[in-house]
């Protein structure tokens, strides 16, 4: 009887605890890898190749933070989430960090519990259309069916500018971006609209891409990158910094291969992003070569771009909005002081 | 063990025997001990979900989460491929939920009038003489009583539905049917004026239908003579408006789909992803309802078929007066749970995008409010009453035609 009676006090006080916010760095370390979450597959954002390895701008994001906190870009386990799921999947607690091109919007910030730690892309909606539909504006879309990712802010922009201009579609909503294309490919609606970016995955990975065109008109402001849940302030500056030690390499110049020598002999800013002298690093609860680590291991943000979607990737993109602030672009990282 | 059986039933027996005559101290009394547990039992389940919910609201305040139905009132901001009642993207979520919960009510009332029929064509084909009929009837339940629901739903789509040609080059049935990949279109009748004359002449014809059904019933049992019911029926319901129609100069103009620009306009849409959900769904569950059908036609002895045809009753006489009426105990409990699953087998739609409840409250709603709790609390209330609707009704069927002793 005894036993039993403890038993249910256990239980009791138990319950009446709130489980509180652990510290996600110290659940990281003692994991030993970063749980990332990413999408489904995506041409150049996150996608897994035969052999099972992820690679991609955003997957790019999580190893920087793995190499920051673990000093090894391997340790990620990655964890492919549909739009729907992505922020249950953060809540829950199921990923340490959510970097699957995700559009930062005054709501998601606000209302679902999460921080968005910076932008990896600039991005805006766009249309793709068949080449044998003859359309070359999306003004002319009136009427049209619209193939859309459920769960996406694109659905939103869509909305306000059909409602904006007048006209009317049909918007048919599918789970992940290979059903949004399969149904796109069958005829089942007109055009297919997402980001540009995603549009340019999509369109590669069609039978046949000369077949679809992308419209020239932007109609949304879609900046994308890493999330992290809110409450757990010192794991969200690691991301943030993270992904701007990147975005300052690039500025200061320093890239996987010359970083070793900007550590011993480069300018001040050189040695204080990589870890030489100042305190960056242990401000952060990291070691001293966090940086540095990112940089040898990942590349800066020019590199990490480049090798997914640039020049030296299927993709092919302009670097456009996402240049450096030095280049023309916006792409702008905080001082590293 | 017989002794020791003994000594405590002798012991009981003084227990009561004392408590009867005298009484006991009042904690010692089976009732109020009974009573005490329970009310016990249910305070601790009490405060288990009042610290649960707590807990959780706590938690989501602490981690900044919005909590509460006050994004009910909000604009969705965005669009739904099929809506029974309108819908523009400036309505408000409590609007999507009863556009969702219209369109999963629509897909399973379709499922559960076309599985009902397929099972009891099947599975009464199962024992019919023909050897070719017999075989078809098991060979439709085993495929498609073992194949996966999800993977006949992307069947249907993607591989049949999406393969149709695109909305240029439609198939077309007397320029008035049309289907194409984005759905069938059919023309649509539209009342003028007069309309709701022939509106409520064909009211009036069903309701006769129904008193024409007891009056037959009645006369044979008083004159054992037969009525062609059937015949008389169909002739009732086609030719009543029909006459009404002619006599106030048929009041309808026919509104025919039409391609104009990127889509057929006009007349009525059945989009492929309703198409797709309630073929897999009436095919699947067809299946089972026949293996019910089959389990209470056997559940008849032979001896009924027998005797009716020693009484020269024809065989589809038999099957319907005889056997299927009884069978017919053993199949209702059955089909009830074929029928709830089919409701819940329903949510599938979010595979293939067809806008119920599950796919615009739980998937898209969900995701743009963030309102887990919520939304999915919401969904499960819904998913519980329409079940339970359809358990009370069966069970009201049941006992219609359930043994009745005399």
């Amino acid at each position: 009887m005894n036993k039993k009676l403890t038993l249910a006090a256990v239980f009791a006080t138990g319950l009446s605890f709130t489980s509180v916010n652990a510290g996600t760095l110290d659940d990281v370390k003692a994991r030993g890898s970063v749980n990332c979450g990413v999408s489904t597959g995506l041409a150049g954002f996150s996608q897994k190749d035969e052999k099972g390895e992820w690679s991609g701008l955003d997957v790019d994001v999580c190893r920087a933070v793995a190499a920051a906190t673990l000093g090894d870009s391997s340790k990620v386990k990655f964890k492919p989430l549909t739009a729907k799921e992505r922020f249950t999947a953060l809540a829950s607690g199921e990923i340490d960090m959510l970097s699957r091109n995700t559009t930062w919007t005054h709501t998601r910030d606000t209302s679902l519990g999460i921080n968005f730690a910076g932008t990896n892309y600039y991005d805006g909606a766009s249309f793709m259309v068949m080449k044998n539909l003859g359309v070359k504006s999306a003004k002319e879309l009136d009427g049209a069916n619209a193939c859309i990712q459920a769960g996406t802010s694109t659905e939103l922009a869509i909305a306000d500018y059909f409602r904006e201009n007048k006209m009317s579609y049909k918007a048919v909503t599918f789970d992940t971006s290979d059903q949004t294309r399969a149904g796109f490919e069958s005829g089942r609606c007109d055009f297919l609209t997402s980001d540009g970016s995603q549009l340019a995955a999509l369109r590669i990975g069609l039978a046949n891409p000369g077949n679809a065109i992308i419209l020239p008109e932007v109609i949304s402001k879609e900046p994308l990158g890493p999330v992290v849940r809110q409450g757990d302030d010192q794991w969200f500056n690691i991301v943030k910094w993270s992904l701007n030690a990147m975005i300052e390499a690039e500025e200061q110049g320093v890239t996987a291969a010359n970083a070793a020598d900007k550590k011993a002999n480069g300018n001040p800013a050189n040695k204080r992003l990589l870890g030489a002298e100042g305190e960056l690093g242990a401000n952060l609860g990291l070691s001293a070569d966090w940086a540095y680590q990112i940089v040898t291991q990942v590349g800066n943000y020019s590199e990490s771009f480049e090798r997914n979607v640039g020049t030296g990737s299927p993709l092919k993109l302009e670097r456009g909005l996402n240049a450096s602030w030095r280049n023309g672009g916006i792409l702008y990282a905080p001082a590293m002081r | 063990m017989f002794n020791e059986k003994t000594i405590e039933e002798v012991k009981s027996a003084n227990r009561k025997a004392s408590s009867d005559a005298t009484s006991t101290a009042f904690y010692n009394n089976p009732r109020i001990r009974g009573l005490f547990y329970q009310v016990a039992l249910v305070a601790g389940l009490l405060y288990f979900f009042v610290t649960v919910i707590g807990n959780t609201l706590d938690n989501m305040e602490a981690t900044g989460i919005k909590t509460g139905f006050a994004f009910l009132d909000a604009a969705a901001g965005y669009d739904v491929l099929m809506s029974l009642i309108s819908f523009e993207s400036t309505d408000t979520y409590a609007r999507i939920f009863v556009v969702g919960f219209l369109n999963t009510i629509l897909v399973s009332v379709i499922g559960i009038f076309f599985a009902t029929l397929f099972g009891f064509i099947f599975g009464v084909a199962y024992f019919s003489h023909n050897w070719l009929i017999r075989k078809l009837a098991v060979v439709y339940v085993e495929i498609f009583r073992n194949i996966p629901l999800l993977l006949q739903v992307f069947f249907w789509y993607f591989a049949v539905l999406s393969s149709l040609p695109s909305a240029r080059q439609s198939l077309s049935l007397g320029e008035a049917v049309f289907l194409n990949v984005r759905g069938l279109y059919f023309p649509k009748l539209v009342g003028g004026d007069l309309a709701w004359v022939v509106w409520t002449v064909l009211a009036l014809a069903i309701g006769g239908v129904f008193y024409l059904r007891r009056w037959a019933k009645k006369r044979q049992e008083i004159t054992g003579e037969q009525f062609p019911v059937l015949k008389a029926s169909l002739a009732l319901i086609i030719f009543a408006p029909l006459m009404a129609a002619a006599l106030t100069g048929f009041p309808f103009t026919v509104d025919y789909p039409a391609l104009k620009g990127f889509n057929y306009f006009g007349g009525v849409t059945v989009i492929p992803e309703l198409m797709a959900l309630s073929i897999a769904l009436s095919v699947y569950t067809g299946a089972f309802i026949a293996e019910a059908v089959r389990a209470g036609i056997q559940s008849i002895p032979r001896g009924q078929t027998e005797a009716a045809r020693s009484l020269g009753l024809r065989e589809n006489k038999i099957m319907s007066l005889i056997i299927v009426p009884q069978a017919m105990r053993v199949i209702v409990p059955l089909l009830n749970s074929e029928y709830q699953s089919l409701v819940k087998n329903s949510t599938l739609a979010a595979a293939i995008g067809y806008p119920d409840l599950f796919n615009v409250f739980v998937g898209t709603a969900l995701n743009q409010t963030g309102q887990a709790i919520e939304t999915i609390f919401m969904t499960i209330i819904v998913y519980f009453i329409v079940n339970m609707v359809i358990s009370f009704l069966m069970n009201r069927f049941n006992s219609a035609v359930s043994l009745v002793s005399r």
